[in-house]
């Protein structure tokens, strides 16, 4: 059992859309949608849910406004201004308990708070696991870790090959999160100053965890000179380019009719597509 | 004012719409730019700013004094992250857990725990012609955005209009990043991934109680769904950029829109009078 993740440090480079396409490309194996914030994997995979769990997650401070003496020791001490007028704003706090610790009067209790759901689902590919993490929540990472615990005993369970993780963007948290211990980092990139600055971090993160690395470039025509720099740079750091995917609408009408473009259209982009997937389990075969 | 410019999705054109928003308006009022996707900030790209001044964020995190320290594990009992555990006559601190809450320092009863800064990122303060500048960048490994994004908002001058780019998400460093915002345009893109991921950062705002209006970008393909959406909640459609690949092309160059096709500028100036007219 091998695990790969797709990352690409800015948003929107197209990680989902290619994802899509190696659920229908990858045989014996199980999906799982890393991004818990935003999740849009489903929208092309088209789940029947079998399992919904409930993700309860860190704790927030409640006040007992009939004990509360308004001493005022709580506001003092908590260092995420999560306490005005003696009530916890629920958004702000961090669950620490410091409040909770300190209070005289033990007017504070901690309640575990509901942070999101996380589900099993089948789909015409296989397994996907998910998840949505509520809005304005925190711990993205622990429930990052659970759907990637769940793909793990799915994967055991039935003997298959591949975990294939849809990443979420940026460097931090969920990201880290995602990738601790998997066997290969994907980053789909594209030749924009923005895109390339990104990619320039999350490579440098899959490398603080020792991660192996290869680079897919979407929309590769739209600057020609941009492209050839991401090559260059991947040939100096040793990372194979192991894709470079053409700018096409059909993308955007592949996505509309809820379909990976694998599936919709056999032109530029999927040959391209299949040939980052081919490279992908190349390298995990032999990992 | 505070404006910020948030997505959901992310690569919806946040940064497109947040620098062209400030570089159409110093004629009108001075404006403050804060980039607060602080794992990936890119405003820098596009607004070349010449940074002056560079300051390291550090969270506290415990330092135990092993003379006064009796091993009670009141410190491992108080700490809600599980940084620190106390085991037999040995005491492990596992930094990259720590909030920085201070509890255990506070709490331990040897006064054994003081606190020592540990760096997880900066923020560098700058000027892009009458443009104030000012960014953070979360360091390579680290996990919490939100205390940079903290101080990055520390910066914030309301005599000025303040723009905040945001990272894309509904989770805690968009909130961290949002609250407390007069309006907040939301960019999106017209595919069904867009309107999930608006659907989400709409609900995020509602519970912030913060105003907010949708700018669709890459018009003209995919589908109708997010006009007919935003029509059906009454939420204001304040801008529509087509798909172009004219637009694409300066984008990857590092040149914003209004730079690079000035006739825009009037278009982000009608922004700004329609956002003056939906703020909180």
């Amino acid at each position: 059992m091998k695990e790969v993740v797709v990352l690409s440090g800015k948003g929107g480079t197209g990680k989902t859309s290619i994802i899509a396409s190696f659920a229908a490309l990858a045989k014996s194996k199980v999906m799982v949608d890393c991004d818990v914030d935003a999740a849009d994997l489903y929208l092309l995979l088209q789940p029947i849910t079998q399992e919904k769990h409930e993700f309860w997650s860190g704790q927030v401070a409640v006040i007992d406004e009939e004990k509360c003496t308004q001493c005022g020791l709580c506001q003092d001490v908590c260092r995420f201004n999560a306490i005005e007028n003696f009530k916890v704003d629920p958004i702000s706090c961090e669950g620490c308990g410091f409040c909770y610790n300190v209070c005289p009067e033990g007017a504070i209790t901690m309640e575990e708070s509901l942070s999101g759901h996380w589900f099993v689902s089948e789909t015409r590919y296989g397994h996907l696991v998910h998840a949505r993490l509520g809005v304005t929540e925190e711990n993205s990472g622990k429930l990052v870790a659970a759907v990637r615990q769940e793909a793990r005993l799915i994967a055991q369970r039935q003997g298959l090959d591949y975990i294939i993780s849809d990443g979420p963007p940026g460097i931090g948290c969920p990201v880290i999160s995602s990738l601790a211990g998997a066997d290969l980092a994907v980053i789909v990139t594209e030749p924009t100053l923005s895109g390339m600055h990104d990619m320039d971090r999350v490579i440098d993160v899959c490398r603080h965890f020792t991660i192996p690395v290869i680079v897919g470039i979407n929309k590769c025509d739209l600057n020609e000179d941009n492209s050839h720099q991401i090559e260059s740079y991947c040939h100096d750091q040793g990372i194979e380019v192991a894709a470079k995917i053409p700018f096409d609408n059909v993308v955007t009408e592949a996505l509309v009719r809820g379909l990976p473009v694998v599936e919709y259209c056999d032109n530029g982009v999927s040959p391209q597509i299949k040939r980052l997937w081919q490279s992908i389990s190349g390298l995990l075969v032999n990992s | 004012m505070i404006v910020s410019i948030a997505s959901g999705k992310g690569g919806t054109g946040k940064t497109l719409v947040a620098t062209s928003l400030a570089l159409s308006l110093p004629n009108k009022r001075p404006v403050q730019f804060l980039d607060c996707d602080v794992e990936e900030p890119d405003a820098h790209i596009f607004l070349k700013p010449l940074l002056t001044h560079k300051q390291a964020v550090s969270i506290p995190i415990p330092h135990i004094d092993e003379k006064k320290c009796t091993y009670c594990g009141k410190c491992a009992e108080v700490c809600a992250y599980n940084a620190i555990a106390v085991i037999k006559e040995k005491v492990l601190i596992f930094p990259e857990l720590c909030h920085g809450c201070g509890a255990c320092s506070y709490l331990c009863p040897e006064g054994a725990i003081s606190e020592v800064g540990r760096e997880i990122g900066v923020v560098e303060v700058g000027q892009s012609k009458e443009i104030e500048f000012i960014h953070g960048k979360l360091a390579i490994g680290e996990m919490m955005a939100p205390p940079i994004i903290r101080e990055v908002k520390k910066h914030i001058n309301q005599e000025r209009l303040v723009i905040i780019d945001v990272s894309p998400g509904t989770s805690c460093p968009v909130v961290e990043a949002v609250k407390d915002s007069d309006f907040c345009l939301l960019v999106t893109e017209p595919t069904p991934f867009g309107l999930n991921d608006l659907v989400l950062a709409i609900e995020m705002l509602h519970r912030l109680a913060i105003p907010c209006g949708v700018v669709i970008n890459r018009g003209g393909v995919g589908d109708s769904n997010v006009e007919e959406y935003c029509h059906k909640e009454g939420i204001p459609i304040l801008l529509r950029i087509p798909l172009d690949i004219e637009i694409a092309k300066l984008y990857s160059r590092g040149i914003t829109l209004v730079e690079g096709l000035p006739q825009w500028r009037e278009t982000f100036l009608r922004l700004y009078n329609d956002i003056e007219l939906n703020k909180k």
